[in-house]
């Protein structure tokens, strides 16, 4: 799981009685604090967990109210929410849209399933984790999680964002969830079910 | 007057500073890492099969051309009914109706014209049309040129 990363000063200085409304912030947090604003999430669901999506982006949850949208298109997407099972047939799909999502991107291993391959684990045709086709930055447990814990997911995943430098996300960089920053990008092929 | 304009001129430098600031920061600020799965084409996941640059059946494009027969019809006799009454009481009724039948006319001569080459047919014999233009011999040749192989 990621640790939450200690936030910096608030963006935005009010300031007291005869204080100058003045703000200042460093590039990343600007850019940062615009990004977490717009989490824009693929509209994708393999399985149960996608209906708790659905009540995610719904009424009660309300997603919106982070600016968390679904787009239709990885083109426009930045957030790539793996809400089910993916068997092996779909993995080499599931590639495609991540490596087609424009940079940053990140990727949500929604419920067991997508963390572990779940109920389905002992299958023959279940990818056992999808952190094995595409790097994963959140795991969200659950069988299948509430729209509350997607909820809470979105709000770590804004965390994550806050800490983050542009320059490495300009050069392809990410963070893991152990806290390392790596060289983007999918895991080679054939390393999955191993 | 000339004011007026210059308004106008402001308006149109405004709004494209506005578009070229936002191409410019998103060039700036914008992570650019392409590799070729990036940039296949989005089709829902599926890997796209061939080139899409291949000749198709244009039957919707004949279709399309054909349509802008009865489309102009209606866009353009349309308000010749909205006026015809006022022409009538100037006394100009007869010129008014004439010139629509004359305009009417014109138009169902376009479409005999499709109609005779059998345009508005679904499935068409072109073997005929290709013989005489040259083009190749099969003409149930494969969408991506296939058919030579």
């Amino acid at each position: 799981m990621t640790e939450p990363i200690a936030r910096d000063v608030p963006l935005i200085c009010p300031g007291g009685e005869g204080m100058p409304r003045v703000t200042t912030t460093t590039v990343d947090q600007f850019i940062n604090w615009f990004r977490q604003g717009s989490i824009w999430y693929l509209l994708f669901a393999t399985a149960c967990c996608g209906i708790e999506l659905m009540q995610t982006g719904g009424p009660r949850t309300d997603l919106d109210r982070f600016g968390a949208v679904f787009r239709s298109s990885p083109r426009q997407s930045d957030l790539l929410i793996v809400a089910g099972t993916i068997t092996y047939k779909m993995a080499d799909r599931v590639r495609l849209l991540y490596a087609q999502m424009a940079e940053p991107k990140y990727v949500l291993a929604m419920g067991s399933c997508a963390n572990c391959g779940g109920l389905f684990q002992p299958s023959y045709s279940v990818v056992p984790g999808v952190d094995a086709i595409v790097p994963v930055d959140l795991y969200l447990p659950g069988c299948p999680p509430r729209p509350e814990a997607l909820n809470e997911a979105i709000l770590r995943l804004q965390d994550l964002m806050r800490g983050e430098h542009w320059a490495d996300r300009m050069q392809g960089r990410r963070r893991t969830p152990e806290g390392v920053v790596v060289r983007g990008g999918a895991p080679p092929l054939g390393s999955a079910g191993a | 007057m000339r004011f007026d304009f210059s308004v106008v001129l402001i308006y149109i430098a405004f709004s494209a500073a506005i578009v070229g600031i936002a191409l410019y920061l998103s060039r700036l600020l914008a992570p650019r890492i392409p590799d070729r799965e990036k940039a296949s084409p989005y089709e829902c996941g599926e890997r796209p099969i061939g080139s899409g640059w291949f000749s198709f059946n244009p039957r919707f494009y004949l279709m399309a051309l054909v349509f802008i027969v009865f489309d102009v019809e209606i866009a353009l006799t349309f308000p010749v009914a909205t006026v015809v009454r006022s022409w009538v009481e100037a006394g100009k009724g007869l010129l008014a109706v004439g010139e629509i039948i004359l305009f009417i006319v014109v138009l169902a001569a376009a479409l005999a014209y499709v109609w005779g080459r059998g345009d508005l047919d679904w499935v068409r014999d072109i073997r005929g049309t290709l013989a005489e233009t040259g083009s190749p011999d099969d003409p149930c040749a494969g969408p991506r040129g296939e058919g030579s192989a």
